[in-house]
């Protein structure tokens, strides 16, 4: 049988000629990234937010009649600034509400406001299939313990890289999980989906899978190092990223092809998250290549690395052999 | 390492059948086979099977409030029960403390005598200080750590009412638990109607009755300013006296925590929808004395610091039972009686997180997931097996026992699958076969340096390994924070992840080692496509 080579055998290309150019454009997008989320910001939501949400689905028809709820909804005396939008299918709606100012840390108000909408919707024939409701002060524990489980993982994975290989790896990863999960907050600024918990949930996924493919490319690294002393270490990088090639296209093909279909024929309230996890599945093999393994150069790693330094008993060993 | 030896063989097998077969009841179930009762299965999360999730919280100022008026009526009860009676006025609260004035300030060590008992809880722990200021005024100021006793006991006695109001609702398997200190997290399977659980669980159910202050004039009623001795209740919102307020006695009334039965009723004479109570003996004999005390006079029904209704006194009420008449709908009839039945709640809680998803969405969900999940590890499988032929195969089938198996300890661990799990299951699906991509592409690279096939897969295994591990414990740091960050949905796709980490590391190396080498030592192949 003839089997499928994704990847032809003894690749030989320079991906780290081009490490500056690519470097520049990496710390641009991360600019850019980080420009767009603090002026267009992220579009939190109830989750991060606080606020209510109500879905409906309107099984008797085939596409939910967007602008009759509006106008019921607007009418409902409890209501204020509600936003109607199709989820998933023609037929499903979400209707999302905040509580006004005043009635903030009041969930007799939110309740009556969610009721108010989910009676309505019921007798539009409507079929109500969720109701969130998150106060601010949870929405606020929520957006805190997000930033503290993202900011630990990053530190906590680049410690064990650290302990593992060497500190010019540690910082290597964590500068590119930086980027990963910097690109993310990006894009989801951008085009102003909405950021729930889920996303965040992906965002820790993307980190694992980032580091999956860093971990590869270093560990041939430093199997190179150890057997190639005197090769110029951009060689060695290339050679390394080259020889683990054929892994890393089929490991994110395997990958790409699980997550489609799930983001195409999956459950529409995974769509974000799965979204999320796809983009940053490219983000992240692009770190691996070109932000994680250039790093090292300029940290200044080298073949002296991994290999146990003679310490002074081993020096009088010698001595003492040589003597003999 | 091609020589397995045969009880690693049988006892690798073992444990992966076994664990294997726990994922069988949970996957017979929706073919609609009940695999009996104690199989374990996988439980299905709420944005699954449909359900209620509300986040219920206490204030615990409320409970120092509670306390506060506690300690007042057993201050008064101590001193005026005292030979000779302590005199004293100005009673104030205020700041969290209580203080008053003793008219001669001779009393002061008498007072702290008879007092002191009460600043001890349960006589292990000081729960109260005592202090005199600006001569004879008197201040009690709660200790930090009875302020913590009482909100822990509150919380206790709350999540035990909301365990009884929720079966008296006739829902089934709740789950309640207490989540720090002044939360109570309630998950309600496949529930009809969010909002009768919400009203249920909102009502604090505090009952009252208080003596009417006959010599309040009505007008400082209606502008708040009670007489000393009295204070001012508000009529309820719903009721036909709304906007009224009604001045009551503070003291001497009784509380309607004492209750054995509550149902709702109809009184036959006016139709009206009533709630009948009937108390505890000692709560019977308080009522009786009340009411004999006070015939001709008029006392107020309080529940939740709202006047429902304010009736007369018309003979002594001596059998324990009364009737409480309002305002009432059949159905607020209905949760009132619920809520005295199961008693009073003994801090307020509000609702401050709610997820309620309708069975049908979840059904589709799962439908959805499922024809994902298939579609994607067919894929999967297909890319394997041409990429790397009978080498495909083994992964493949080990990607398949590791489904079975995650699904397994899963069940066996009693995890809760979520929509977000669903995901994690594709994405294991995705990554678990990286393991084997890994051992298979250095046999590839170990067979083109020209090494012999046992040596390229011995090899293969052995530097692949090292990655392997690096990786899966760096993702298990990762996911581990997730699951200690999240709560409900996402600590379901946590725990997949998690698992499946674990499941996959040991599909893929463990299994198809056994495999591979079962293979090389039958053949003895001299090369091998790869």
């Amino acid at each position: 049988m003839k089997l499928l080579k994704l990847v032809p055998q003894d690749t030989n290309i320079k991906f780290l000629k081009l490490r500056v150019p690519f470097f520049i454009v990496s710390l641009l997008l991360m600019a850019a990234s980080w420009t767009l989320v603090a002026t267009m910001g992220l579009n939190y939501g109830v989750d991060f937010a606080g606020g209510q949400v109500v879905q409906a689905t309107f099984t008797e028809v085939e596409t939910a009649p967007i602008e009759d709820i509006r106008v019921r909804v607007d009418a409902l005396e409890s209501v204020s600034d509600p936003v109607i939008q199709r989820f998933g299918d023609d037929n499903e709606v979400a209707i999302r509400v905040k509580l006004p100012p005043e009635a903030e840390g009041d969930p007799a108000f939110a309740n009556a406001m969610t009721n108010a909408i989910v009676i309505e919707l019921e007798s539009m024939g409507a079929r109500i299939d969720g109701v969130d409701s998150v106060s601010g002060k949870v929405s606020g524990e929520f957006r805190n313990d997000a930033v503290l489980a993202l900011l630990a993982a990053m530190l906590m994975v680049a410690l064990y890289i650290w302990v593992r290989f060497e500190w010019q790896f540690g910082v290597g990863a964590l500068f590119a999980l930086f980027h990963d999960v910097s690109l993310t907050l990006g894009m989801f600024a951008l085009f102003q989906m909405e950021f729930s918990l889920q996303i965040i949930a992906a965002i820790l996924a993307i980190i694992g899978y980032s580091l999956n493919d860093t971990i590869v490319v270093y560990d041939r690294i430093r199997e190179n190092l150890k057997k190639y002393r005197k090769m110029p270490l951009p060689e060695l990088l290339d050679l390394s990223v080259n020889e683990t090639l054929a892994r890393t296209v089929m490991t994110s093909l395997t990958l790409l092809v699980a997550l489609l279909p799930l983001l195409f024929f999956g459950p529409a309230s995974l769509f974000g998250m799965v979204a999320a996890i796809t983009a940053g599945l490219f983000i992240g093999t692009y770190s691996s290549v070109y932000l994680a393994s250039p790093i090292l150069i300029w940290l200044g790693v080298n073949s002296d690395s991994f290999v146990p330094q003679e310490t002074e008993a081993d020096r009088q060993e010698k001595k003492v052999l040589g003597q003999l | 390492m091609l020589e397995i030896p045969l009880w690693k063989k049988i006892s690798l097998w073992v444990f992966t059948l076994a664990i294997a077969a726990a994922a069988l009841p949970s996957l017979l179930a929706p073919a609609g086979i009940d695999a009996g009762e104690g199989a374990p299965q996988v439980n299905l999360g709420l944005d699954l099977a449909g359900g209620s999730h509300l986040l219920l919280e206490a204030d615990p100022a409320d409970v120092a409030q509670q306390r506060l008026e506690n300690m007042e009526e057993a201050v008064e009860a101590a001193l005026r029960q005292a030979n000779p009676k302590v005199e004293f006025g100005d009673t104030s609260r205020s700041n969290g403390q209580l203080s008053f004035i003793l008219d001669s300030s001779a009393d002061i060590d008498r007072a702290r005598g008879i007092l002191e008992p009460l600043m001890m809880g349960d006589g292990l722990r000081r729960e109260w200080d005592l202090s005199v200021v600006d001569g004879q005024r008197m201040v009690l100021t709660p200790t930090d750590s009875g302020e913590a006793v009482a909100l822990n006991t509150a919380m206790d006695g709350a999540v035990e009412v909301v365990r009884r109001r929720i079966d008296l609702l006739g829902t089934r398997e709740p789950t309640i638990i207490r989540q720090g200190e002044t939360r109570i997290v309630v998950q309600v399977p496949g529930l009809q109607d969010p909002q009768a659980l919400k009203e249920q669980l909102g009502q604090t159910a505090q009952l009252e009755f208080k003596l009417v202050d006959q010599q309040a004039l009505p007008t400082n009623t209606q502008a708040g300013v009670a007489n000393p001795g009295s204070q001012i209740f508000p009529y309820a919102e719903d009721g036909d006296f709304v906007g009224g307020f009604e001045a009551v006695k503070r003291l001497g009334g009784i509380r309607g925590d004492s209750l054995i039965d509550a149902k709702a009723g109809v009184n036959p004479q006016t139709n009206e929808n009533i709630v009948n109570i009937q108390f505890d003996q000692q709560g019977g004999q308080k009522f009786a004395k009340l009411s004999t005390e006070n015939v001709g006079e008029r006392f107020a029904i309080i529940l939740d610091g709202e006047v429902i209704s304010a009736p007369t006194f018309n003979e002594p009420i001596l059998g324990g039972a009364a009737q409480i008449s309002g305002s009432f709908t059949a159905a607020s009839a209905n949760q009132l009686a619920i809520s005295l039945q199961s008693g009073a709640l003994p801090v307020p809680l509000t609702v401050i997180e709610e997820r309620t998803v309708g069975p049908d969405l979840g059904a589709e969900s799962i439908r959805s997931g499922l024809i994902a999940m298939l579609i994607g590890s067919i894929a999967v499988i297909t890319l394997m097996i041409a990429t790397y032929g009978r080498f495909g195969v083994y992964a493949t089938v080990a990607l398949i026992f590791n489904v079975l198996i995650l699904l397994g300890a899963m069940a066996i661990g009693n995890f809760t699958l979520t929509l977000p799990g669903i995901a994690g299951f594709v994405l294991t699906v995705g990554a678990a076969v990286d393991a084997n991509v890994l051992i298979n592409e250095r046999i590839r690279e170990e067979r083109k340096r020209g090494r012999k096939v046992i040596t390229a897969v011995e090899n293969g295994y052995k530097e692949a390994s090292r990655a392997i591990y690096d990786a899966n414990i760096t993702n298990f740091i990762a996911g581990a924070l997730l699951f200690w960050f999240g709560s409900g949905p996402i600590r379901g796709f946590a725990v997949v992840l998690v698992i499946g980490l674990i499941t996959s590391v040991f599909t893929a190396l463990a299994l198809t080692k056994m495999w591979v080498s079962g293979y090389l030592a039958a053949k003895r192949p001299k090369d091998i496509s790869i």
